[in-house]
């Protein structure tokens, strides 16, 4: 891992993050009885969002959108380049941060109401990041993700709790039920499309790839809890991806208070009592 | 084949229809024709739409609302009326409150007859909306806007 990799990720994960979502609509389908969009259908519809026009409410909102995509390719780089574990869940709340503020510069009630919603979201998922990054520390005595990855056994036997807290918020990463509150890939939507209501066009193309760079990261952090082997690592995500889209399948949208509540008790239960454990070990 | 056509994202408004086109466009999208197979997503959100599709007839109350879904999408779009009610108000055509068919107040592109439509006839209009789509387009940067 060094400065390549960084640079292949910038380059490469957009199409992977752009197959990510493909798999995602076409096993949904499959899940619903359904045939389902070509592999290459979220590629189509970014093609043609940039065919399209761009409205615009506010110039602002687009600045903000575009801070988002940097910010997530940079946070994503730092990681996939073995960067410190701490800049990267730090770079990566930033860019949320500037996500949610474009959904509020637009000013309208159901972008505004997605924003917050995404404010919530973020509350909800933190506390499982960072102590899932502190667990990784305390097993393999680095943040730098070039160390962890080294660590030569699976980093899940030693922390299956921060790894349970990281999967029950994996949804929320992924914009899936039950906690796709901000707003959704699906038809049912509440707040028209959420905190990207009032975006189209050029704009709304980047958003989505800036997702899909997401993706990849985010499937990045759990690659590292199996990285002690490439391919047991690499199956172990393609199986994660899989069980979260059975959930998303079988489950109904939650309240924002079930959702803080329920992740944050997961998150430190789970967790905590993980780190307890860890604490206990060494003594 | 463009972009375009191969990502048609529609809004469907439900003017003044009896409900009977609308249970069609939703058979649509279930498994049996599964529309998603051609990029079709049916998004609740004008500015997100490619394709708005209209049911039903067009009468006061509803005449705002749809020409302000229209003019909240961005541009290149295409208006389909599905149902009989859609193209000239149908069975509600002698009503004191109804105008007429979505043709009254915007720009159809495509009609589709049937009362109710089949979900086949929608996958048509449909297919042939994009098409459309494309030629708009066309015309949209020849003006130079894109
Ligand atoms: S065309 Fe027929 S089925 Fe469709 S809305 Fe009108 S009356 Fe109902």
């Amino acid at each position: 891992m060094s400065w390549f990799s960084g640079i292949a990720y910038i380059l490469f994960a957009p199409f992977l993050g752009g197959i990510i979502a493909g798999l995602d609509r076409k096993i949904s389908a499959r899940l619903q009885g359904r045939i389902g969009p070509p592999l290459f259908q979220p590629f189509y519809d970014v093609g043609k969002l940039f065919q399209k026009e761009t409205l615009v409410v506010r110039q602002s909102q687009h600045l903000y959108m575009e801070f988002f995509f940097v910010l997530m390719v940079f946070s994503g780089a730092i990681f996939f380049s073995g960067g410190d574990l701490l800049l990267v869940i730090f770079a990566f709340t930033m860019a949320g941060v500037f996500f949610a503020l474009g959904g509020y510069k637009a000013s309208s009630p159901y972008s505004f109401i997605g924003a917050q919603r995404e404010v919530l979201q973020m509350m909800s998922y933190e506390p499982a990041v960072l102590l899932a990054a502190v667990g990784m520390y305390m097993v393999t005595g680095s943040f730098q993700v070039a160390k962890i990855i080294e660590y030569p056994h699976p980093l899940i036997a030693q922390l299956p709790g921060l790894f349970l807290a990281f999967f029950f918020i994996l949804p929320i990463k992924f914009r899936k039920s039950p906690f796709d509150l901000a707003t959704s890939h699906h038809a049912h939507q509440e707040l028209v499309k959420g905190i990207t209501t009032e975006f189209s066009g050029r704009t709304l193309a980047l958003i989505e790839i800036a997702h899909w760079y997401e993706y990849v990261f985010v499937l990045g952090i759990g690659y590292l809890f199996f990285a002690s082997n490439v391919w047991f690592g690499l199956l172990m995500t393609l199986v994660i991806f899989e069980l979260l889209l059975v959930v998303d399948n079988a489950t109904a949208r939650v309240r924002w208070q079930a959702m803080l509540g329920s992740a944050w008790v997961v998150a430190l239960v789970a967790g905590g009592l993980n780190i307890i454990y860890l604490m206990w070990m060494k003594g | 084949m463009g972009m375009l056509s191969r990502s048609p994202w529609v809004i469907h408004y439900d003017g003044s229809s009896c409900n009977g086109c609308d249970i069609e466009v939703l058979a649509a999208l279930m498994p049996r024709f599964d529309v998603e197979r051609f990029g079709v997503v049916n998004t609740g959100n004008p500015k997100h739409a490619d394709i708005l599709l209209l049911t039903g007839s067009i009468n006061e109350q509803n005449k705002p609302v749809v020409l302000n879904i229209y003019n909240q999408m961005p541009e290149p779009k295409v208006v389909l009326a599905v149902g009989i009610c859609a193209t000239s108000g149908g069975i509600f055509r002698e009503c004191y409150n109804v105008l007429g068919g979505v043709d009254k107040v915007l720009p159809v592109d495509v009609y589709v007859p049937g009362c109710a439509v089949r979900p086949e006839s929608i996958i048509d209009a449909v297919v042939k909306g994009v098409g459309i789509l494309e030629e708009k387009r066309a015309a949209f940067k020849a003006a130079g806007k894109a």
